[in-house]
């Protein structure tokens, strides 16, 4: 069995910051990813970011992901990449495939910040090929530099629903429409608005009743709904498109956390059944810290922070950070997390982490 | 289908150009890029059939996730296209119900 202090489970933009925080405090931490490339979700994310500079607000995701990765590298932080966490043990040891092979690792702590994935909707023709997750377009165009489909339909109009359609005209497809079964635009007016004005339609309380094709999309058909969601007959509508996004939101991935034993909570509004976790971002389990996605659905930008916070409480709890340095370096990643949580969309997100926060009391 | 010039990410740094056949029939793609990339850009969207209905899949999720892109690859079964790196001389085939029996291997 191997020995270390501090293990990442997942190397995007949660896992990083925890990974680099910790490491510059001088914690020894291994990162394992499942994935060939490090950096998560984060190089697909070409826009810039939004917050104040302290939040790396108007870089893009894949600068910040590399210069995360450079930061890694010169603290010695080891990122084993092709490396799936298959199981976590009662006493908190990992079962780790690297390639074809297995190993046990054990640390004094663990953090899982194994992100999340995109939540679909069923629909007769949903299964046809050219049916696909917004993030799936994303990754085609950002990181492989493909386009997914000449003319596209994009199901949610969420901020992935959004800005995906705007980084899908910047890679040269057409989009035929964004529809949401809401009656309002999910996501950031900003972004919406970059969209609207290159005259994209928005057809809100619209909801995919259909894709046409034989062996792949040829068209989809969408229709009105009314208050009750209920589809309202007559209002269908056909767009000629090769390609459908479907952009619903996302699912965090919790599998690990919820074999921990750790104890979960409900939170809508952040993507589900979620760990309980406290200001550390420690859950009910000792020494188990959950940040980014995994631990409620917001945004890369937050996921960092969660990841800053869970390094210096790890590096404070193996004795590498006194109480007073730890409690204003919390003090500030904590002050800086607020603004993210502030604001329309933001604030209901920040009372659902104050629930999950809360239901650490008494563990 | 491939993006020659993007206006926030210019040009995409890929691997030598090389060959690799579909069913039998050559196409060309880039040296580890995900399979999947290589099919698309040759306009291939159908990687499989499903075991009972028979009807086509495609790549849904991208990262690895779904399992919808798998093929058989070099002969063997479930292969995750959306993630396994194309290498020259690969042998990519669309993958009908379970794939090829490998038990008796």
């Amino acid at each position: 069995m191997r020995r270390c202090e501090m293990v990442c489970v997942g190397a995007g933009p949660a896992g990083l910051a925890a990974a680099v925080e910790a490491a510059r405090n001088g914690v020894d931490v291994v990162v394992y990813d499942e994935n060939a490339r490090p950096g998560g979700q984060l190089f697909k994310q070409i826009h810039k970011f939004f917050g104040s500079r302290e939040h790396r607000a108007m870089e893009r995701g894949f600068d910040i992901g590399n210069s995360f990765l450079t930061e890694a590298r010169e603290l010695g932080v080891e990122v084993s990449l092709n490396s799936v966490v298959l199981g976590i043990y009662e006493n908190g040891a990992l079962n780790v495939m690297i390639r074809d092979r297995i190993e046990q690792v054990k640390a004094a702590k663990t953090l899982i910040a194994t992100g999340a994935s995109e939540n679909m909707i069923p629909f007769p023709g949903w299964t046809l090929p050219g049916v696909i997750g917004a993030g799936a377009a994303q990754t085609m165009a950002n990181i492989h530099g493909i386009r997914p489909g000449n003319s596209i339909l994009m199901v949610g109009s969420g901020n992935v629903g959004v800005i995906v359609s705007y980084q899908m005209l910047q890679a040269g497809c057409q989009v035929a429409a964004v529809i949401d079964a809401a009656p309002k635009i999910g996501g950031y007016a900003v972004h919406a608005a970059k969209i609207a004005r290159t005259g994209v339609p928005f057809f809100m309380s619209h909801t995919i009743k259909e894709a046409q094709g034989k062996d792949r999309v040829e068209g989809a058909t969408i229709i009105k709904v009314d208050e009750n969601w209920e589809p309202i007959r007559g209002t269908e509508k056909q767009f000629e498109v090769d390609t459908v996004c479907i952009a619903v939101g996302l699912n965090p991935s919790t599998q690990l956390i919820r074999m921990a034993g750790c104890k979960m909570a409900y939170s809508p509004v952040l993507g589900g059944r979620l760990p309980a976790h406290d200001l550390n971002q420690e859950t009910s389990v000792k020494g188990l810290y959950v940040a980014g996605d995994a631990s409620g659905i917001e945004e890369a930008s937050t996921a960092i922070i969660e990841g800053r916070i869970a390094g210096l409480a790890i590096a404070h709890s193996l004795g590498y950070l006194d109480e007073s340095a730890f409690l204003s370096r919390r003090k500030e990643q904590l002050q800086s997390i607020v603004g993210l949580r502030s604001g329309s969309h933001g604030e209901v997100r920040g009372k659902a982490k104050e629930y999950l926060n809360s239901m650490m009391e008494g563990q | 289908m491939r993006i020659e010039e993007h206006p926030i990410l210019g040009t995409f740094e890929k691997g030598k150009k090389i060959q690799f056949t579909f069913d039998g029939q050559a196409m060309e793609g880039f040296e580890d890029e995900p399979i999947a990339i290589a099919l698309r850009s040759n306009g291939v969207l159908i990687h499989r059939y499903t075991t009972r209905r028979n009807e086509p899949r495609g790549m849904f999720c991208a990262i690895g996730r779904c399992t919808d892109c798998i093929m058989v690859v070099d002969g063997k079964p479930n292969i995750r296209t959306c993630v396994e790196p194309l290498k020259a001389g690969m042998k990519v085939e669309t993958q009908y119900g379970n794939g090829p029996d490998l038990s008796g291997r």
